[in-house]
């Protein structure tokens, strides 16, 4: 019984996500790579992509802290930090990736830090983490 | 085939292919090592460039194709696909989440065969096998043309009788092309069976080549044998069949190199003396027309500035359909500006991609001038300075990087009456693999015109302190040197016969022969070269226009920088030609140009003169690490 309502959470969350527009196909494809072989695909690349991004944010924001700003280095972070949300399917914050180039190609800097707090949040993972733990705890 | 790392693909290929994944973001390094896995392959990830690149160099035919990202902190990722593709030759495929067009087109540019979106799905990666498939495919057609080649020099060696030799090699080119065809009926056995005993393509860089040129000299070149050089180059991955063609090409070189220079002490005397002989006299025009190009373009007149590309100008009354062997492309850069290039009254045909004024274009393709015009061979205004061009391709889709393209255009002005023709030859050297920096070793060699005359040009501006008709660039370029050779008078159409031009190789043999010295069997080799080729298909097939097309300049194995020179068979032994005078030069593995002339004389002037006609087929097929310059030309007396 609690089972199933904790799938259904699960399920409801995981569609919330798909619904917000954080998460997109790649996310599916990851769960259709997950197989027998490899039980908790999702939730390794997952963290994996966590570790990465947190460290790609980190790195952003120190770089967007220099004075001045160099743009170029910002735009090859901000093109590594894409890549890989695109990985994982993280839509939004691919999208707001792109916009930060669009930032930095602009030179805008105020831009950037708005966005970067943008990203982060969309990050954050507790909007994904969470989702991750209760489907492989139910299995 | 080694294959302590991982065994070569079984049977049910595509499962089993050797996947090599480069790509600094760990998650998708994970992601695609799941997803290719998934799809039955081999994978090996990795997170350096630096350290895919030494896991290739161990293993050098452990892997079948590697994907890399293209931007990495280590190493930019169109670098490592330039050596990869330099060093090993495997197809490699660009990934990256940024899809834009000038990226794209740069990874397209650097040679990459595919180049792929992030997110990447797992069908576009189902089907990466064929990148590998195509390769061998390839790979299959060039060795066999190496090995007919060979076996024709085997039968060729040391005979004379150029006419026997050159049906035999026909015959065996045709034999050994039904062979080809045959393997190429592949069946999953027999790709695996190739893929054991892969051939990976070596590109011959400068290096390399120093150090094969090195070998050779240490051994003494008369007891030079692949097994040897290939001991004293030490250098692993390289293979005896490798070193084998490599050799064999750089014969040919040689071989050319040596009547060019014989050629040129000879004339000497003659350059000036008939100097723009106006009057067409058939006999001597191309001799005279060739010595006097030899002298201007001796005299740097054609002189290489940078990227200049000559376009080609193609007689512009003649026919524009005999322009097909001319692979245009657009240019895709443009190195420098170019000067001077086509003179006026060119007709480039099929040469749109040449764009010479002032721009260093870059051709992808080579680009074969066509003569076509049966009669005459009207020459235009030369224009060699600057005529040279850097283009960047080879004939062949994949090659090329540096070409350069020189058309000299002769102008008609003297002698050739009837020469309508305007001969351009452009030549182009391409190197075939971007590795090479022929372009600046060409540059500084300067002077040395390539200049490939197409017949006739009363002016030849051939530069190049020797051997006018040289041509310099050896090194994998697919250079198309028309060769003048045929200027006088009426240059009828060519005329495919073959014997025509083994009269050629005769009248070039007994001339050139003695001061060949070499233990280069030259002349066989232009034989088999040139029959070599497809060209030789061509050769019969070619119409009567004197098409001077597609002077592909097989990349010539840079032999020494120093030797630029641009061969120009031209003026050589031509006598007088009553039928169509077929000069074939053949570079590489493929082209021929057949340039069929009438009445043109040659007179002894040994220079090989090529003009050929390549047919557009000879395109695909031109796949070639060097070229075999050859250049046959068939007098018909």
């Amino acid at each position: 019984m609690e089972r199933n309502q904790l799938r259904r959470q699960v399920r409801l969350m995981r569609q919330s996500l798909f619904d917000q527009g954080f998460l997109d196909e790649q996310f599916v494809q990851l769960e259709e790579l997950q197989d027998d072989a490899n039980p908790n695909f999702v939730e390794e690349v997952a963290t994996l992509y966590y570790r990465d991004s947190s460290r790609s944010l980190q790195i952003l924001e120190q770089a967007l802290q220099r004075n001045p700003r160099d743009f170029n280095k910002l735009d090859n972070y901000m093109q590594q930090f894409k890549g890989s949300s695109s990985s994982i399917g993280a839509k939004k914050v691919k999208a707001d990736c792109q916009q930060f180039r669009e930032y930095c190609n602009a030179g805008n800097a105020e831009g950037w830090q708005g966005k970067l707090g943008q990203s982060r949040h969309h990050v954050d993972p507790s909007n994904q983490e969470s989702h991750q733990q209760p489907e492989s705890s139910l299995d | 085939m080694e294959s302590s790392f991982s065994s070569p693909r079984n049977d049910s290929f595509p499962a089993g292919l050797r996947v090599l994944v480069v790509d600094d973001d760990p998650t998708w390094l994970k992601i695609l090592e799941k997803m290719l896995k998934k799809c039955s392959y081999e994978v090996t990830t990795c997170g350096l460039a630096t350290e895919a690149l030494c896991l290739l160099r161990e293993k050098k035919n452990g892997y079948d194709i590697v994907i890399s990202d293209v931007n990495m902190p280590d190493m930019d990722g169109f670098k490592l696909l330039e050596h990869v593709g330099l060093e090993m030759d495997l197809p490699v495929i660009m990934m990256s989440v940024d899809g834009e067009t000038s990226r794209v087109m740069k990874g397209v540019q650097h040679g990459a065969c595919d180049y792929l979106l992030k997110p990447i799905r797992m069908k576009e990666l189902r089907n990466i096998w064929q990148h590998v498939f195509r390769r061998k495919i390839h790979e299959i057609k060039d060795i066999e043309s190496h090995e007919s080649l060979e076996g024709i020099q085997l039968i060729r060696s040391g005979s004379d009788q150029y006419d026997e030799g050159y049906f035999l090699s026909s015959d065996d080119l045709t034999s050994s092309r039904k062979r080809k065809d045959v393997d190429n009926k592949y069946d999953d056995k027999d790709f695996a069976d190739c893929s054991s005993t892969k051939k990976a393509r070596v590109v011959w860089s400068v290096d390399l080549h120093q150090k094969f040129v090195k070998a050779v000299h240490q051994i003494g070149f008369d007891k030079v044998g692949p097994k040897k050089i290939l001991d004293l180059m030490n250098v692993p991955w390289l293979t005896r069949e490798n070193v084998a063609s490599h050799l064999q090409k750089y014969r040919l070189y040689l071989g050319r190199l040596q009547k060019e220079n014989d050629l040129t002490s000879s004339f000497g005397g003659m350059k000036r003396s008939n100097s723009p002989s106006k009057d067409a006299q058939g006999s001597f025009g191309l001799q005279n027309s060739i010595s006097i190009q030899q002298n201007d373009l001796a005299h740097g007149s054609f002189r290489v500035s940078g990227n200049n590309l000559i376009a080609q100008c193609v007689d512009p009354k003649s026919h524009e359909g005999d322009a097909k062997g001319i692979v245009s492309e657009p240019v895709a850069e443009i190195k420098k500006g170019s000067n001077g290039n086509i003179p006026d009254s060119q007709k480039t045909r099929s040469l749109q991609m040449v764009d010479f004024n002032n721009s260093c274009v870059e051709p992808k393709n080579g680009v074969i001038g066509n003569v076509p015009d049966s009669q005459k061979i009207r020459i235009s205004p030369l224009d060699f300075n600057n005529s040279y061009a850097e283009t960047k391709k080879g004939l062949n889709g994949n090659i090329p990087d540096s070409q350069k393209i020189m058309t000299p255009q002769v102008r008609p002005s003297h002698s050739f009456t009837s020469v309508e023709s305007e001969v351009n030859f452009t030549e182009f050297e391409s190197t075939i693999r971007t590795k090479y920096s022929w372009n600046e070793i060409q540059l500084k060699k300067e002077q040395k015109p390539l200049i490939q005359l197409n017949s006739g040009f009363n002016k030849p501006p051939l530069s190049g302190p020797h051997n006018h008709f040289q041509v310099d660039r050896l090194q994998s370029i697919p250079s198309i040197s028309p060769r003048p050779s045929i200027v006088e008078g009426d240059v009828t159409g060519p005329a495919k016969s073959k014997p025509s031009y083994s009269e050629y190789i005769n009248n070039q043999g007994s001339q050139v022969s003695p001061t060949i010295s070499t233990a280069d069997s030259f002349p066989d080799q232009i034989k088999s070269c040139v029959v070599n080729h497809q060209v030789s298909e061509t050769i019969s097939s070619s119409t009567s226009n004197m098409k001077n097309q597609g002077f592909n300049l097989s990349s010539v194995t840079d032999l020494e920088s120093a030797q630029r020179s641009l061969i120009v068979g031209s003026a050589s032994p031509f006598a007088s030609l009553d039928d169509d005078f077929q000069i074939c030069w053949f570079q590489g593995d493929c082209y021929g140009m057949n340039l069929g002339l009438q009445n043109i004389e040659f007179p002894e002037y040994n220079d090989p003169a090529l003009i050929s006609e390549v047919p557009a087929h000879l395109y695909d097929a031109l796949r070639f690490d060097y070229p075999c310059d050859v250049t046959h030309q068939n007098i018909l007396s």
